[in-house]
């Protein structure tokens, strides 16, 4: 039953997956990355995570992609979407592919860190309580996580100076026309 | 065939679930021309049926007969889609509302909820802002500006609303020490959440309202000034999704509201059993929310951003230092 539940999200995971590359609109690339997104949630419910599951939803699927269409909406990328990001795309590209799909296939095939990663895992009877994740972020891994925070702060103004020195400028530039109209 | 009879019981509760949220629009579409008749002083729908009672069906006989159109310049795909995508996170959420304690039934304990999660408030809120992609589908699938723009306005109403939405019950999780629902309502057995989180509840409540894009704060279809916004475009069966759609947004939050500060099926009086006692108190809540839709009018666009970031979230961020303190 769970392997079941595994196949069907794991497939439509990566039909997902593709459907972003391949879709000529962009939001409809957005869309099949929300749907990959949701997949990989399910997913972690599947192994016993309720919370990272929702934590997903929350973040990828209610904040991020919300945002991603958001963007594509307001800004109408339709046509710059379409422009090959190479002109003869095809020949490189496959040799990228094809270099980076036996990479990891060898990696999945040979690496013994990778299989010490993957180990045996103990199956999970119960669902973890939430309070001892809040624990161990709150205590052992502190620093990590408020230089986490800190970091996130930093993007976000230097997000908000960028686009407002070009709202200012503009706006400047405005506010001067009429009045020189005006005279 | 052990493992068929140990589904049965989910198999059941969804069945019921299900049956129960696809027919609840029809005394619901009633219960609101109703109610906003008599406030207007009229009488309302009466030629159908006992006081209009039918009325709802005839309305959905109306509507699945109607013309399917779709607009020649629409994204067909995801046109289709739109409604569909709208309908899956009202239904979702109820996966995960429990209805009342435990029940023995024929030997076995059925508990009266579909998934027990312990983090069941968390997963509410999470699903519930994904509810936002229908919307966003049905605006640019239109490809048409009143949509678009009803769309563009939807997106920014729930993100800003879902901030002080999530925050403000942080106090009910303190309290409780769970996100579990179930745990929520009986660590309110003494004394409801109202009264300890009134601050929490104001700030819930009102962002509720905007969550689910009712008066006052429904500028994403404003009909005054976006013909229906993002629904303009889509008609018959297509449409009545979508008013599915929303009605179950209403009625999610009415629960929530009950689960998280009225406690649930809590205090219900002698003769009532704890799930009727809590319907009931979930049909108050929707009946508030459309005494609202008639009593308040609508809000400009500027003054629904400033009372999201400017008044609900300050408030519900100093509840929860206020909740913290107390609670040390």
């Amino acid at each position: 039953m769970e392997q079941a539940f595994f196949l069907l999200l794991s497939a439509v995971a990566v039909g997902a997956g593709l459907l972003v590359v391949i879709a000529r609109d962009p939001i409809h690339s957005a869309l099949a990355l929300v749907a990959c997104l949701v997949q990989i949630a399910a997913l972690y419910v599947l192994l016993g995570a309720p919370f990272l599951a929702v934590i997903q939803i929350f973040v990828y699927v209610g904040a991020v992609m919300v945002l991603f269409l958001f963007v594509i909406m307001m800004l109408d990328v339709r046509k710059e979407a379409q422009a090959r990001f190479l002109p003869k795309a095809p020949l490189p590209g496959l040799i990228v592919l094809v270099i980076l799909a036996g990479e990891l296939i060898f990696l999945l095939l040979q690496s013994a860190r990778l299989h010490a990663v993957m180990g045996p895992g103990q199956p999970v009877s119960e669902q973890p309580p939430v309070a001892e994740l809040s624990l161990l972020l709150f205590q052992e891994y502190l620093l990590p996580f408020e230089v986490a925070s800190v970091i996130l702060l930093v993007a976000l103004i230097g997000a908000v100076v960028l686009a407002r020195s070009d709202e200012a400028d503009k706006n400047a530039a405005q506010r001067k026309a009429p009045r020189g109209a005006a005279r | 065939m052990e493992y068929v009879l140990a589904l049965l019981p989910m198999l059941v509760k969804m069945a019921i679930v299900v049956g129960v949220l696809l027919l609840l629009p029809l005394p619901l579409t009633w219960m609101e021309r109703k109610i906003a008749a008599h406030i207007q002083q009229r009488p309302g729908p009466m030629r159908v049926g006992w006081h209009g009672l039918l009325q709802p069906l005839a309305d959905a006989l109306k509507l699945l007969t109607k013309e399917d159109h779709i607009p020649a310049e629409a994204d067909r795909r995801l046109f289709a889609m739109a409604p569909v995508v709208a309908l899956v996170p009202p239904f979702l959420v109820f996966t995960a509302i429990p209805f009342g304690e435990p029940v023995q039934v024929f030997g076995t304990e059925v508990t009266l909820m579909l998934s027990d999660m312990n983090v069941g408030l968390l997963f509410i809120l999470a699903v519930s802002g994904i509810g936002v992609f229908g919307t966003i589908l049905a605006g640019w699938a239109s490809n048409s500006k009143y949509a678009v723009l009803g769309s563009l306005r939807s997106i920014a109403q729930m993100i800003s609303y879902e901030i002080p939405m999530g925050f403000s019950v942080i106090g009910v999780v303190m309290l409780a020490n769970s996100m579990n629902l179930s745990r929520i309502v009986a660590a309110q057995e003494d004394l409801w959440n109202v009264v300890v989180q009134p601050v929490g509840f104001f700030v819930f409540f009102i962002a509720g309202l905007a969550e689910a894009q009712r008066i006052p704060f429904d500028l994403p279809e404003a009909e005054g000034d976006l013909g229906a916004g993002y629904h303009t475009e889509y008609s018959g069966i297509r449409f009545s999704l979508f008013m599915l759609a929303e009605y179950l947004v209403v009625v999610m939050l009415a629960a929530l509201n009950v689960l998280l500060f009225f406690g649930g099926w809590q205090g219900s009086p002698f003769f009532l059993p704890d799930t009727v006692w809590f319907l009931l108190k979930i049909g108050f809540f929707v009946w508030v929310f459309m005494w609202f839709r008639f009593t308040f009018p609508r809000y400009r666009y500027d003054q629904l951003m400033a009372i999201g970031w400017k008044v609900l979230l300050p408030l519900s961020l100093l509840n929860i230092l206020v909740s913290g303190i107390l609670m040390l």
